[in-house]
C-alpha cells in the first residue's frame, strides 16, 4: 500500500495540487453563502445590490438585528421555536425509543406495524394540514404551543422510531438476555442494558427530530397565527410592499443557525457512531 | 442445587419444530452436555430451560417446581453465553454485580461476593476495567464471574468456548470442569464440538433434529453408540463405515466384506438380526492397528493393505487404504508407516467393533 502511494506521489511533490483545488472549491461552495449571509446582516442597506459587491462593509451595524428581533418579532419567534422543538424533539425521541424497542424485540404488529409507521411519511403534508387545522380551531388547539408540539411530535415520529428500530435491531440480543436471567425485570433490562447502549442512536434520532422541528415552516404558517409562531414563519414578514428586507432576513437568518450548530457541536460524537449504526459491541 | 427434570418438552416455531419432545432427567450436582450438529435444537432446549424461549408443549422442573410460567429471574439459574454478552458500559465489577444489584443486595454484601469471584477466576486486577479492553479469554472469565457470584441453583452455558482460539479453549474447558468439581452445582452445557462433551460431561445427551438420538456416560455412548448417527458424531478421526453381510452360524457371528470374512468375538451374538442382513460395520481409527508378531492378537483379524494417504500430526499417523472396497482410515504409531504405497499388515480389533443395520443405522 505504502509503495503504491509513493509511486503516485514522487519525493518533493508533497503537495496534491488536484486535491487542494478541489478541497478549495468545496470549501467556497459551503462557505460563501454563509460569509454572504453574515456580511449582509452587518451591512448597511445601501449595500445589498451594490456593485461591485461590498466584500467587507466599511461601517458595520447591528440595526438589522435589533429591527428583526424586535420590530418584526423575531425573538418570540426564536423562543416560540426553542420552546416547541425542544418539546417535540423530547417526545419524539421518548415514543420513538418505547416505539421502535417494541418492534424490533417483540415484533409487535408484525412486518405490517413497522412498515405503516414509515409509511406515515408518504402523505404530503398538505393531505393533511388543511384537516389538522379544522380539528385544531374546534378543540383550540390553533395557535397554541401544545398544539404545536402535538402536531411536530406525531410529524417525527415515524423517522424517530425506524433510525431507533434500525438501531436496536442491530443491538446483539444477548445482552438483555443475559440481564433477564441475571435478575432483572423486563423493564429493568431495557433501562439499565438496552437504553445505555442505545444511546448514540437516540441522540441521533434526536438531533434529526430537532432539525426537521426547527426548520419547518409550513404547518407553523397554517397552525400558528400571532402567539404560537415559529421563528421560519417570522421570515415571511422581510418581503413586502416596500422590497425585501435583506439585512433583517440574514440577521434573523444567522440567530437561527446558533441553536442548530451548538446542538451539533454538542451531539458530534454521538451523532457520527449512531449515524453508523454499528459497533456498540464491546 | 437442584436437579431438572424434562417432560415432553416441544419448542415450535412457526410451523418448524426446534425441539420435538424431549424427556430427560438431570440429577442434582450432574454436569450434562447438550451435543449435537447445528440446527439439533440444544441451544433451543438450553434457553427454553431458562426462561428466554417459551415452551409450546411439555414441562420443565427445577427442584421438584415446574417453571414453565416462571420468570427468567425468578428462576435462580445463570447463563454463560457464547458472545459473552457482557454490559460493554459497565466496568467488570460492575458485569459481575449486575445481577445482584437487580436483586437488591446491600452493596457491601455485593463487593465482598464480586472479590470472591473474581478472585476464584484471577481476574481481581481487571475489576476496574471495561470489557471492551479485555482479550476473549478475560471476557469469558468475566461472564463465568457474573454467573458463579449468583450462586445459582443451575449453571447454563451456551457454547461459551466456542469463539476461543484453540489454545484458549483447551484451557477454559480445564477450569470449567474444575469449577464445576468444585461447586457441585448442577451444569447444562451446550456445544457442538464432541471432544468438549466426551472431556467434561457426567453424561452426554446427543440430539439430532429436535430429538434425543442417545443420552449416557460419555465412554458408554463412545463405546456402545446407539447408531450411526451417534457412532460417527463422537470420536475423532470418524469411525469407518463398512457396508457389509451378516454371516450367522450356530457358534458365532461375522461379517462378509467382498471377499472378506470377519468373525466377530465368540462372546458377542447379534440379537434380532437375520443371516444375510445387510449390515455396516463400524471399526474405530485406533481399533486398526500395524501387525507386530506371526498371528495376529485373538480378536484381531489380519489384512493386507497398500497405503494411500498419511496424513501425519506428530504423536500419531492417519493412514488411509481401501479395505474391501472401502476408504478406511487407521489411527497408527508415528512410523509406522512412511510413505504411500507401501504395503504393510493391519490387524482389526474386531472385539471393539460396532454392528450397524444398513436400513435404519441402528445398533444390532
Amino acid at each position: 500500500m505504502s509503495a503504491i502511494r509513493s509511486a503516485r506521489r514522487p519525493k518533493g511533490r508533497s503537495l496534491p495540487i488536484g486535491r487542494i483545488l478541489l478541497l478549495g472549491f468545496f470549501l467556497v461552495f459551503v462557505l460563501l453563502p454563509l460569509y454572504w449571509m453574515f456580511n449582509t446582516s452587518i451591512k448597511p442597506s445601501d449595500d445589498y445590490l451594490a456593485i461591485p459587491p461590498v466584500w467587507f462593509p466599511a461601517q458595520p451595524t447591528l440595526v438589522h438585528y435589533e429591527a428583526a428581533l424586535f420590530a418584526y418579532r423575531g425573538l418570540e419567534g426564536l423562543i416560540n421555536s426553542l420552546i416547541i422543538s425542544l418539546a417535540a424533539t423530547i417526545l419524539s425521541a421518548l415514543f420513538g425509543t418505547l416505539m421502535a424497542y417494541s418492534l424490533a424485540r417483540y415484533n409487535t404488529g408484525g412486518q405490517h406495524l413497522s412498515f405503516w409507521v414509515l409509511s406515515q411519511r408518504f402523505l404530503p403534508p398538505i393531505g393533511i394540514v388543511l384537516p389538522v387545522f379544522l380539528i385544531y380551531r374546534g378543540i383550540g388547539l390553533y395557535d397554541t404551543h401544545a398544539g404545536m408540539i402535538i402536531a411536530y411530535t406525531v410529524f417525527t415520529l415515524p423517522v424517530s422510531v425506524w433510525m431507533m428500530f434500525a438501531y436496536f435491531r442491530q443491538m446483539p440480543k444477548s445482552m438483555e438476555e443475559a440481564a433477564l436471567v441475571d435478575g432483572c425485570t423486563r423493564w429493568q433490562a431495557f433501562w439499565s442494558v438496552a437504553m445505555p447502549l442505545a444511546a448514540p442512536g437516540i441522540v441521533a434520532a434526536a438531533v434529526f427530530a430537532f432539525i426537521a422541528c426547527w426548520t419547518e415552516f409550513f404547518f407553523a404558517l397554517v397552525l400558528t397565527s400571532r402567539s404560537a409562531f415559529t421563528l421560519p414563519t417570522v421570515f415571511r414578514a422581510f418581503i413586502g410592499f416596500q422590497g425585501a428586507q435583506y439585512g433583517e432576513a440574514a440577521a434573523l437568518a444567522i440567530v437561527s443557525l446558533v441553536p442548530s450548530i451548538a446542538l451539533g457541536v454538542l451531539a458530534q460524537k454521538h451523532l457520527v457512531r449512531g449515524l453508523t449504526l454499528g459497533a456498540v459491541r464491546g | 442445587m437442584a436437579h431438572v427434570k424434562i417432560n415432553g418438552l416441544r419448542k415450535d416455531y412457526g410451523a418448524f419444530a426446534a425441539v420435538r419432545g424431549i424427556d430427560l432427567d438431570i440429577r442434582d450436582g450432574e454436569l450434562t452436555v447438550l451435543v449435537g450438529p447445528s440446527g439439533c435444537g440444544k441451544s433451543t432446549l438450553l434457553r427454553t430451560i431458562a426462561g428466554l424461549e417459551e415452551a409450546s408443549g411439555g414441562t420443565i422442573e427445577i427442584g421438584g417446581d415446574v417453571v414453565n410460567d416462571v420468570r427468567p429471574r425468578d428462576r435462580d439459574v445463570a447463563m454463560v453465553f457464547q458472545d459473552y454478552a457482557l454490559y460493554p458500559h459497565m466496568s467488570v465489577a460492575r458485569n459481575i454485580g449486575f445481577g445482584l444489584k437487580a436483586r437488591r443486595m446491600p452493596k457491601a454484601e455485593i463487593d465482598g461476593r464480586v472479590d470472591e469471584a473474581a478472585r476464584m477466576l484471577g481476574i481481581t486486577q481487571l475489576l476496574d476495567r471495561y470489557p471492551r479492553q479485555l482479550s476473549g479469554g478475560q471476557r469469558q472469565r468475566v461472564a463465568i464471574g457474573r454467573a458463579i457470584v449468583r450462586n445459582p441453583r443451575i449453571f447454563l452455558f451456551d457454547e461459551p468456548l466456542s469463539n476461543l482460539d484453540a489454545q484458549l479453549r483447551d484451557e477454559m474447558r480445564g477450569e470449567i470442569k474444575r469449577l464445576h468439581q468444585d461447586l457441585a452445582t448442577t451444569m447444562i452445557y451446550v456445544t457442538h464440538d464432541q471432544i468438549e462433551a466426551m472431556t467434561l460431561a457426567d453424561r452426554i445427551v446427543l440430539m439430532r433434529d429436535g430429538l434425543i438420538e442417545q443420552q449416557g456416560a460419555p465412554l458408554d455412548l463412545f463405546e456402545r453408540p446407539a447408531s450411526t448417527f451417534v457412532a460417527g458424531f463422537l470420536g475423532s478421526p470418524r469411525m469407518n463405515f463398512l457396508p457389509g453381510h451378516l454371516v450367522r452360524t450356530a457358534s458365532s457371528d461375522a461379517i462378509r466384506l467382498g471377499s472378506s470374512r470377519m468373525p466377530l468375538p465368540a462372546g458377542r451374538k447379534l440379537r434380532d438380526a437375520a443371516d444375510g442382513q445387510a449390515v455396516l460395520l463400524g471399526l474405530r481409527p485406533e481399533h486398526l492397528t500395524r501387525a507386530h508378531g506371526a498371528a495376529p492378537q485373538p480378536g484381531h483379524v489380519r489384512h493386507d493393505a497398500t497405503i494411500e494417504l498419511i496424513q501425519p500430526t506428530g504423536s500419531r499417523s492417519y493412514a488411509t487404504f481401501s479395505l474391501a472396497g472401502t476408504a478406511v482410515m487407521a489411527e497408527l504409531q508415528a512410523h509406522d508407516v512412511s510413505r504411500p504405497g507401501e504395503h504393510v499388515q493391519i490387524d482389526i480389533n474386531m472385539t471393539r467393533a460396532s454392528v450397524f443395520d444398513l436400513q435404519t443405522e441402528r445398533a444390532l
